[in-house]
């Protein structure tokens, strides 16, 4: 609101737009991010997956891949991280943020290894925007990252499996004793978290003319970010979707909103983190006025 | 009484309104065991843990050495030489014997330099004093049970404990090493430690005890020397009351064999071997001390421990369970007992807990049809009268009686051909408990099938149609509904006379 008083100019279509198409694979990767911390679990690997995806993607459209193969070979290669890592939290039973801290520097290092950092250049003409114009791309890109989120909304509220999820997050052993697999629940949601990556790769890739390697980092962060900010509970089974998109919408103006009100762009993060320590102070509270006679309120969830 | 070491009086003490000690008044001597005995849920535990400070009574006085003592918590009974001995000892596992005493007897700061060899010398002095052969240096993780609980006695009496609380310390100790106990028992009573003893092993008590308080229901039936009762009258104490009259009779006969269990087995979990059958429109009552493995039979019927030996047979037809998913497509459905924690998901609506079981059969699409999950909920919240706003209420939000009613609830709606019910009744007030009891009763008098642990005898006896007793993870005993009596299914639990199977 205030934004919109001080600078109008940043409420302009064209703004928006960018912005818009900007956002989406954030968007995208926090769906995933957020199936898997609903399910009790952390992902901090899907910034490497996402670098990993986008060179796949960029090195598959030199070869002269469509539009169509390339999201499924993306989706495919991030699918596969995550079932990964899936399969050392819910097969092996590894912490989770062991499990993804050690892959995200395992991809992200023989990325670097394997490319030596060089970008993925000369694509073809029909690589940018799915070969369309820039206008008509960047609806597509967003007409994707919306779709994603009408069908988690649909996924998490309306469905079974998203059920099972929440189910699973709140106590996985009450989940067990009704019936559910709870370690096939988190292997699927950690392949999901990959695949969503994939597509959030892809959809970022078209954006531009070349592959950076590099991309992706601190992506994790971001998503996990808006996912916290959001309202879903670390502690997993409390938290909805859309107030996950909320969160990404939130944090994604910060930065543009600064430039737009003549701040220094270098308030950005802190502003991010002032925001997120908020969130999570404010689930903290209400958890403990809710757990006020518990002795154990001091090792409560942060 | 003026020379008792710690004196309680007229202690009362109630959680969320479920009465678990009223009017209880208990004291122990210097040099003095008093044991204190009753079934489980009789109140000890609650009374133990105002002795140590951690619960504070409602009403009641606490005195030691004479002086009334206001306001005591754990640190407050720490200082005035209150210690306490679990049956799990309570040590840090990966720290030496001698670093476990420093961290309960040495001044906490966090700048102080440690003399290593001061230390040590302490604690070999400390283990001299219980007469054990530990090295200091050994890690706690490397002891065996009995060494880790001599080690406790040590450090408890390093800190100064004057009265010494030991609760079932003998339960996974071998014969010599209770002997050993006992023996270290005996020489703190002669230095004047007061103890304050707790176990199911009746001979035991005999044995050491001078003093013998019983409590049943959260009173105190009386106490009496230890020389004044034999093992028969004390159990008669343990658990003689009046059946209330008030349980719902079965109105036919017990129909085909529902479940049948042949040599079933998981020696990992405790249960050797076991073998029963529970016919329809029948409540099997299983019963047996804490420990004695009714909980995990339970478990392994219902796939959570899957069984490595023997069989289980639904309606005459073997089934295979490896997984709580296979008990429930078998048509076996287990109520937990830690209900609080695992019965319902309490972070959801009650809808949502009532359908959670049964996802496949209701929605076979995979996507949730909301009309029918809440014609669902409707109706079960109305057959079992849970008292709630209506479906959308979080089940975190109900009394303990209505959340065991709504994970009953989520059972029913998956139309089991089985029940397994673990202390259904536990923490459950009387007028939810009578509740509960009529239910089960009208859903086996359709044809269900139940087998309902309990501690509970009372309840057991007078619900059940048949008793299994269960004791060191066999069945021992068997008592149709005319033969079973409160003094001889405590005896068979106990291991004292009943028929042997």
């Amino acid at each position: 609101m205030g934004l919109w008083l001080a600078a109008p100019d940043f409420f302009k279509a064209r703004q928006l737009l960018s912005l818009a198409t900007a956002t989406s694979p954030v968007l995208v990767a926090a769906m995933g991010v957020s199936m898997v911390i609903l399910c009790r679990q952390i992902d901090i690997s899907i910034g490497s997956q996402f670098a990993l995806c986008s060179v796949f993607v960029g090195l598959a459209a030199q070869r002269g891949g469509g539009p169509g193969e390339l999201l499924a070979l993306a989706m495919g290669v991030g699918g596969l991280m995550g079932a990964v890592n899936g399969a050392l939290v819910a097969g092996v039973g590894l912490p989770s943020i062991v499990v993804t801290l050690a892959t995200m520097v395992t991809w992200r290092e023989s990325l670097r290894w394997w490319r030596e950092g060089e970008f993925v250049r000369d694509l073809p003409e029909t690589f940018q925007w799915f070969g369309a114009a820039q206008s008509s791309g960047q609806w597509m890109v967003i007409g994707a990252g919306v779709s994603v989120l009408g069908g988690m909304v649909w996924f998490t509220q309306f469905c079974s499996g998203g059920r099972f999820i929440y189910a699973v997050g709140s106590d996985p052993e009450a989940a067990r004793l009704a019936g559910i697999r709870p370690r096939m629940v988190t292997f699927l949601v950690f392949v999901a978290a990959g695949a969503f990556t994939g597509l959030a790769a892809s959809l970022n890739a078209v954006r531009f003319t070349d592959v950076d390697p590099k991309t992706g980092t601190g992506l994790e962060m971001q998503a996990i970010a808006a996912v916290v900010v959001g309202g879903v509970a670390v502690s997993g089974g409390r938290g909805r979707v859309l107030g996950v998109f909320a969160g990404v919408l939130l944090l994604a103006c910060i930065g543009p909103g600064l430039v737009f009100l003549n701040l220094p762009p270098q308030w950005e993060r802190a502003i991010q983190g002032g925001i997120i320590l908020l969130a999570v102070a404010s689930d903290g509270f209400s958890a403990r006025t809710g757990h006020r006679n518990a002795i154990s309120g001091g090792k409560h969830h942060a | 009484m003026n020379n008792a070491l710690l004196e309680l009086r007229s202690i009362s003490k109630a959680f969320q309104g479920v009465v678990a000690l009223r009017e209880v008044s208990f004291d122990l001597r210097p040099g003095e065991l008093h044991a204190l005995l009753g079934e489980n849920g009789a109140g000890k535990s609650t009374l133990i843990k105002i002795i140590t400070g951690a619960h504070a009574p409602d009403s009641g006085e606490i005195w030691v050495d004479g002086q009334w003592v206001k306001g005591l918590d754990p640190r407050k009974a720490h200082r005035l030489g209150v210690a306490a001995i679990y049956q799990q000892p309570a040590l840090f596992p990966d720290l030496s014997v001698a670093e476990n005493f420093a961290l309960a007897l040495e001044p906490p700061s966090p700048f102080r330099r440690v003399r290593w060899a001061l230390r040590r010398e302490q604690a070999s002095q400390l283990l001299r004093r219980v007469g054990a052969r530990i090295d200091p240096d050994t890690f706690v993780s490397e002891l065996s049970m009995p060494e880790q609980q001599l080690v406790e006695i040590a450090k408890a009496l390093g800190a100064g404990a004057r009265v010494l609380i030991m609760d079932e310390p003998t339960a996974s100790l071998t014969r010599e090493e209770v002997g050993t106990l006992l023996g270290l028992i005996r020489v703190l009573k002669a230095e004047g430690v007061g103890i304050i003893y707790i176990s199911h092993r009746l001979p035991e008590i005999f044995e050491v005890a001078d003093r013998i308080t019983v409590l049943r229901d959260g009173a105190s039936v009386g106490t009496f020397a230890a020389g004044d009762l034999d093992e028969s009258e004390l159990i008669r104490r343990m658990v003689g009351r009046a059946l209330t009259s008030e349980y719902p009779p079965a109105l036919s006969e017990p129909g085909e064999i529902r479940l049948e269990a042949r040599g079933l087995g998981c020696a990992r979990w405790g249960v050797p071997e076991v073998s029963f059958q529970v016919r329809s429109g029948e409540i099997v009552g299983l019963s047996g001390l804490v420990g004695a493995g009714r909980t995990e039979l339970a478990r392994v019927l219902f796939g959570i421990t899957p069984a490595d030996s023997g069989q289980i047979l639904v309606e005459g037809r073997e089934v295979r369970i490896q997984s709580p998913r296979d008990a429930v497509d078998a048509g076996i459905c287990y109520l937990p007992e830690d209900r609080r924690r695992h019965g319902v998901v309490l972070e959801m609506s009650l809808a949502s807990n009532i359908s959670l079981a049964v996802h496949r059969k209701l929605f076979p699409r995979g996507w949730i049809r909301d009309g029918a999950e809440r014609e669902l909920a409707c109706k079960l919240i109305g057959d079992l009268a849970v008292k709630c706003s209506n479906g959308e209420a979080l089940a975190g939000d109900l009394s303990g009686g209505n959340q065991q009613k709504v994970a009953m609830a989520r059972w029913l709606a998956a139309g089991p051909r089985v029940l397994l019910l673990d202390e259904p009744t536990q923490g459950v007030d009387v007028g939810a408990k009578g509740e509960i009891h009529r239910l089960i009763r009208s859903l086996t008098n359709q044809g269900m099938a139940v087998l309902m642990i309990s501690s509970d005898l009372p309840e057991l006896l007078g619900l059940s149609d048949r008793i299994l007793v269960m004791r060191g993870g066999c069945l021992v005993s068997e008592f149709g509904r005319g033969e079973a009596t409160s003094d001889g299914v405590m005896a068979a639990a106990l291991g004292k006379g009943g028929v042997e199977l």
